[in-house]
């Protein structure tokens, strides 16, 4: 028995694994839970914003990179990471003006918000295709890892090793830091206070002299803000690929509903829910179980729950059994 | 009414004469869809073949060959469906070089190819379920099947005394094809398959597969998938969580990109791909650099290949129509007989008119066995400061 590799070998492929994608899900699902919240739309172009605002973070880092600046062991990306913020607030505030104010002062139904968002995503797709193109980039650099596995290995003398990158280091910070922002800003500022207000009775903020307009601005640039933040970490983690960000809206979506959706606190509790479900489920508990049985109650098999395959349908399951029981969400979100 | 039946008469005429005609091979690939980017290149191959041949005005009485192409799509079998019916029916195609996908490939022989009793020679599909499909000798590939590759993956990790590999495949018809035939082949050689997950491509997040990967262990992790797909996603989790050292890339997985992502990371890794040192190879490519294209491009020689075993055979039975070359296609493809290379097709066909045997050794070194399917020759490839390189071929 063996309780201290047990440990390390289920932290190296549950739990640091978990704890960063669940991070980049989170800050994600904030986007389009605060999207929901004040302007009352399940935003399908997130994920493609999320793509946006991270290409032109790329294009800024490439700049820096040709111009030698660097951050020496962090990745030069974060450097780069407020143009990219500015960039996307620009697209966004366009869409908005151009597309969405136009739905807003017919008051068109959520609904129909939400085929627009389709509409604006097809866009988007477009335009991240023609800005960066199609490719796989990486384009994390400086040091790419606080502690890798062999260097585990060799400084604890353990079998099993445990790698932390630098990039999941970062993501976790970031997003501590992150939704520490969002929620001082919305329960301490009076602009924050006055996008809740909107958030809870649209009429009666407009009553109270709040300027509608100006929330829809705000809120814009908050989600350009955790939009490419999120699409940042996520490549600076794995790698850029304008078809995957496409993809990330569904882990997302399942985030921000699980959690109860237009509730910020729900978001970032989902958004480590659906990525802890997609790693334990079909986890193979053969190696961790190997060094906490006795030996001669060792499992043969993988005991594995569920295989790999079926890992979207795990979190899709929570959605629905969440859905069903609680239709608000895991915390009071908006019902649906 | 009238123009009809003469239309008719005079086709009933020509049909099977040996008159200098203009004899007609569909190019069916997926032009558009996955597969767009090297389909260009194939399409190129077998159409310099038929040039080769039109100019020597040595087939069948100084006939010419003029190449229609059509578009397969690669995914959707309805639309590859149609596009084939089209150039069978109104174009009135002698026979078809393609498809190129496993799914579609299939899916035109079982419906277009069979009833109308037309020729197919693919180039790329590697299903290894077309090896046992009903296809009244009809079709043919100049490809390998992907069985064969598992046996070719068998034997070089057992050359390296490997015995314990974990394998993950894309999840798709390829990849799971793969993964089966190889997990049968080295499980008969006395290895363990540890563990075999699939994996989707283009997803956001890989540690699940990692995860129940490493958990199954072995020494080598075979990537079953696609070098711009999932396949680098895995790869990259994999050597990030400290899970594989050593890979084996089959291959969907070896490409320059493996180079430019991880470099010095995959030492010691490990993988295959079709490829052969036959002379013929480089002469193909000379011809296809001439010729304005890239001759490297996947399964370009293949399409060279499928074309002039196409029109060879034609030459063989003295007639464009399928039923009658279908007996033909493996006679010239095979020992014994002169070897013929690329760029050769003249010579070939005059061989055939005196009556004499040839060998299509081709652009591929190709050898037709089984129910009429490429031997396949494999080059193994090896990491080492950070780039890969053919060390032995197979």
């Amino acid at each position: 028995m063996d309780y201290l590799n047990a440990l390390v070998a289920l932290a190296n492929f549950v739990i640091v694994p978990g704890l960063a994608y669940g991070a980049q899900l989170a800050i994600g699902a904030l986007g389009v839970t605060m999207i929901y919240g004040v302007l009352r739309f399940s935003n399908f172009a997130h994920g493609d914003t999320m793509a946006f605002g991270t290409a032109i973070t790329i294009l800024f880092t490439w700049l820096f990179q040709s111009w030698g600046i660097s951050l020496g062991p962090l990745p030069t990306a974060l450097l780069a990471l407020p143009f990219g913020i500015a960039g996307c607030a620009l697209l966004v505030l366009g869409t908005d003006r151009v597309v969405y104010k136009f739905y807003r002062a017919q008051k068109a139904k959520p609904v129909i918000l939400v085929i627009v968002s389709l509409g604006v995503m097809f866009v988007m797709n477009g335009i991240v295709r023609f800005v960066i193109g199609v490719r796989d980039i990486n384009f994390a650099d400086g040091e790419r890892f606080i502690i890798s596995a062999r260097d585990f290995k060799e400084m604890t003398g353990l079998d099993e090793g445990l790698a932390i990158k630098t990039t999941q280091m970062i993501t976790v910070v970031v997003a501590i830091i992150v939704m520490a922002l969002l929620f001082y800003f919305l329960n301490k500022t009076r602009t924050g206070k006055s996008m809740r207000a909107f958030s809870d009775n649209e009429d009666l903020a407009l009553l109270s002299g709040i300027n509608p307009e100006r929330v829809v601005l705000v809120t814009w640039l908050i989600v350009a803000a955790l939009a490419t933040t999120a699409g940042v970490l996520y490549g600076l983690d794995k790698s850029f690929k304008a078809f995957t960000y496409f993809q990330l809206l569904l882990p997302i979506f399942a985030s921000a509903i699980v959690g109860g959706i237009g509730n910020p606190v729900g978001a970032i509790a989902g958004g480590f829910t659906i990525a802890f479900a997609e790693v334990t489920i079909t986890y193979a508990w053969k190696k961790v179980l190997t060094y906490v049985m006795p030996e001669s109650l060792e499992p043969d098999g993988l005991v594995q729950l569920l295989s790999t395959d079926y890992k979207f349908a795990v979190s899709f399951a929570i959605l629905i059994i969440v859905l069903l029981f609680k239709p608000t969400g895991l915390f009071k979100g908006q019902s649906i | 009414m009238k123009n009809i039946l003469m239309a008719t008469t005079a086709l009933a005429l020509t049909a099977g004469s040996a008159f200098a005609e203009d004899v007609k091979i569909g190019v069916i690939l997926g032009f558009t869809g996955p597969l767009e980017s090297i389909t260009p290149a194939m399409a190129a191959g077998a159409e310099l073949a038929m040039a080769e041949v039109s100019e020597s005005g040595a087939l069948l009485d100084g006939s010419t060959v003029t190449a229609v192409r059509a578009d397969s799509t690669c995914i959707d079998a309805g639309a590859a469906t149609t596009a084939a019916e089209r150039l069978i029916t109104s174009e009135g195609v002698s026979a078809i070089m393609g498809a190129d996908c496993s799914g579609v490939t299939g899916a035109i022989l079982s419906n277009v190819a069979l009833p109308n009793g037309t020729v197919m020679i693919s180039p790329s599909a590697t299903s290894p379920g077309l090896s046992e499909v009903e296809d009244n000798g009809l079709f043919f590939r100049t490809s390998p099947s992907d069985a064969r590759q598992g046996e070719i993956m068998t034997a070089i990790l057992n050359d390296r005394g490997i015995t314990d590999v974990a394998v993950t495949y894309t999840n798709n018809d390829y990849g799971k094809g793969l993964a089966d035939a190889f997990a049968g082949s080295f499980e008969a050689a006395g290895g363990t398959v540890t563990i075999s997950a699939a994996h989707e491509d283009g997803k956001a997040d890989y540690s699940a597969e990692v995860g129940a990967l490493a958990s199954g262990g072995g020494d080598v992790l075979v990537v079953a998938g696609y070098v711009d797909q999932g396949g680098s996603g895995i790869v990259r989790s994999a050597i990030d969580a400290g899970a594989f050292d050593t890979f084996y890339f089959p291959d969907g997985m070896v490409g320059t990109k493996l180079n430019e992502n991880f470099g010095s990371e995959l030492n010691g890794s490990i993988g295959s791909y079709p490829g052969t040192d036959s002379e013929g190879a480089s002469m193909f490519f000379g011809l296809a650099t001439a010729a304005g294209f890239d001759g490297t491009g996947s399964y370009s020689a293949e399409s060279y290949d499928a074309a002039a075993l196409l029109m060879l055979a034609m030459q063989a039975a003295g007639s464009s129509a399928s039923a009658d070359l279908k007996d033909h296609v493996m006679d010239v493809a095979n020992a014994p007989g002169t070897e013929i290379f690329p760029g050769e097709l003249a010579k070939g066909l005059e061989l055939l008119a005196a009556g004499e045997e040839i060998n299509y050794v081709g652009a591929t070194a190709i050898e037709l066995i089984g129910a009429g399917e490429s031997a396949g020759n494999f080059q193994e490839i090896e990491f080492a400061d950070g780039v890969y390189s053919t060390v032995n071929f197979r």
